[in-house]
């Protein structure tokens, strides 16, 4: 017998953790939806950023979101040069596509080793006054270390939605997406666009990663099991839709959440995948197909 | 390299092989050279799908361990010797292989090799759940008490390995040779344009990914009685699956040599790496490498020989 108790709390938790995944999947919505780039490396970035922000907790006691909003440019930078290495290695002579997705699971094996060097093995975390608490509304608890990274990353989603649709770089970004000829026809320069573009897709890696961090302990390898959410997310939100990246990542959230509640939690990782492959075989697509 | 050539250059490994078995040397040099000798057998079995007909596989962790698990099975509900667990091995993980190659129907290029990644993740998450086979915890297994031919069964199986490695490049060597090799490499290079032409591109497909999954199967089946415990975390190590990528990239990938080469530099570097440094610098290594050689050597080492030859024909 299933109690409405269990269900509703099952469902709130996932639709919150739903919104930290549109957080984690934004990038890959960018990256993989609108600019043609694998990179199978944005989860690894995710990492980073929850590293990031476990350092700054741990040496000067900042605020892990605080931390992802102020490392936002060091991604941006990172992301912008990694792009201009992916195009003059591969973009440049035509053979992105297969050498490029091998380029970027090279990328995600130096970082992640990397991280194992430096930190280890062990599981990190963060300190912070209201992640041990929660709110209650009737029978249904909100904890705060997953209500903040939910209204974090919806606002995430609203500021890229916002800046995709409104402003000029933004337009620019999806014109290259659609046709980056003839952007170059009206004068425009695709490379830069797109250096922007990526740049920006890394830079919400900073946030997301504070976010990872907050809802849970993070060890390097923890990135693997977000490649098949991320991927999940943009195939099934319609490859670089970003309210479609978001009504995906709160689908997977509450599947995930009621498979975790009714399965197993052993179970909750291989959903995303299983939805994956679904979405692949029957509908490449996605939801919000463009 | 001619065909009575190469049939006799494995025989003469084969037997050589066969003869350092029986030498009874140090044990660690008999466990150090089974990795490398796998590894032999899973970048020639990547190379026959990524490299020939150009579909990447991230999912060589699924197809070694479904290998390993059908091993455990079979040791733990029949006490089946070494040779039925390979023919297992090897006839499960081509039933995998044969499904990929389906999925080839609907998944083109990148979403190919996604999709082999989530396969992964799902076939290791239904292994943490099985009970049967140990679960997330693994399963330690006894060894026979005898070996056969040789005194430790460490020699054993590494004898086993090394017929292994021959049958799988000679598999490779055999394919490259024939009209099934030059259909691999129609799709690699246009794939309409070969279906237009007239080559069976969804069966080539699927022989491919079979042939493919049957070889890293059969590299997995031994892995139960090699090291006597096997557990979800070390079957499935995404190592594998960069070190089966990275090692035909390093070599080459259109030749059956260019895997071998990087199997036996990359694997042995890494031993070595394992012993004198740590294992995880030598992870970043393969990591460093294989990012350089992409960039930098596209066509591996293989090519590099090619183009060096032919700006200097002295």
């Amino acid at each position: 017998m299933v109690s409405l108790d269990l269900l509703l709390n099952a469902l709130a938790a996932g639709l919150l953790l739903g919104g930290f995944y549109a957080a984690v999947s934004l990038g890959i919505s960018m990256a993989f939806g609108l600019l043609d780039i694998v990179n199978i490396a944005h989860p690894v970035f995710v990492i980073l950023g929850s590293y990031a922000a476990y350092i700054m907790n741990a040496r000067f006691g900042f605020d892990p979101i605080l931390t992802g909003v102020l490392f936002t440019p060091v991604f941006y930078v990172l992301g912008v040069v990694l792009y201009r290495i992916y195009y003059a290695s591969f973009e440049r002579k035509g053979a992105e596509s297969l050498r490029g997705l091998v380029f970027f699971f090279g990328v995600l094996f130096i970082v992640e080793v990397s991280l194992l060097l430096a930190f280890g093995v062990d599981y990190r975390m963060v300190e912070a006054r209201y992640i041990g608490e929660s709110i209650h509304i009737g029978p249904v608890g909100l904890a705060y270390r997953l209500l903040v990274p939910f209204v974090v990353g919806v606002m995430l989603t609203g500021a890229l939605y916002w800046f995709l649709a409104r402003t000029f770089y933004g337009r620019a970004v999806q014109a290259v997406a659609q046709d980056a000829f003839a952007l170059r026809l009206m004068g425009a320069n695709p490379f830069k666009v797109k250096s922007i573009a990526f740049g920006l897709a890394i830079a919400t890696a900073a946030l997301a990663g504070a976010l990872l961090i907050m809802i849970g302990p993070v060890e390097p390898a923890l990135n693997r099991e977000y490649i098949g959410r991320v991927f999940a997310v943009a195939v099934l939100g319609g490859m670089g839709s970003i309210s479609g990246t978001l009504v995906a990542a709160l689908l997977l959230g509450v599947a995930e959440s009621l498979t975790a509640t009714f399965s197993g939690p052993s179970w909750s990782v291989a959903v995303s995948f299983a939805v994956l492959l679904l979405a692949l075989a029957v509908r490449p697509a996605g939801l919000f197909g463009r | 390299m001619s065909g009575r050539a190469f049939a006799v250059a494995a025989v003469v490994v084969i037997a050589g092989g066969l003869l350092v078995a029986g030498l009874g040397l140090n044990q660690y040099y008999y466990f150090a050279a089974y990795v490398v000798l796998q590894y032999v057998v899973l970048a020639t079995a990547w190379n026959i799908l990524g490299g020939y007909t150009g579909y990447v596989n991230f999912g060589t962790p699924a197809f070694f361990a479904l290998g390993a698990y059908t091993a455990v099975v079979l040791i733990k509900w029949l006490k089946a010797p070494l040779l039925a667990q390979l023919v297992a091995g090897a006839v499960v993980a081509g039933l995998l292989g044969l499904a990929i190659g389906y999925l080839t129907l609907r998944l083109r290029g990148v979403f190919f090799s996604i999709a082999t990644l989530a396969l992964t993740v799902v076939l290791q998450t239904m292994f943490v759940n099985w009970e049967y086979t140990g679960g997330a915890r693994g399963i330690s297994l006894a060894r026979p008490a005898t070996a056969p031919f040789y005194g430790s069964y460490v020699q054993f199986v590494f004898a086993v390995m090394v017929i292994l490695a021959v049958l799988a490049v000679a598999t490779a060597w055999c394919i490259e040779r024939s009209w099934i090799g030059r259909g691999f490499a129609a799709i690699r290079d246009n794939e309409e344009a070969a279906e237009c032409m007239g080559v069976p591109t969804l069966r080539l497909k699927l022989l491919a990914t079979t042939v493919s999954g049957m070889l890293m199967g059969l590299a997995g089946a031994p892995f139960p009685f090699y090291i006597t415990f096997v557990e979800p975390a070390s079957v499935f190590d995404l190592n594998y699956a960069v070190n089966s990528l990275a090692m035909p990239m390093i070599g080459g990938t259109t030749t059956w040599v260019g895997p071998v080469i990087g199997a036996v530099l990359l694997g042995s570097a890494q031993q070595i790496a394992t012993v004198t440094i740590s294992s995880e610098l030598n992870l970043l290594l393969v990591g460093v490498i294989l990012v350089a050689f992409v960039i930098l050597a596209p066509e591996g080492i293989v090519g590099l020989v090619r183009r060096l030859s032919r700006r200097d024909p002295a």
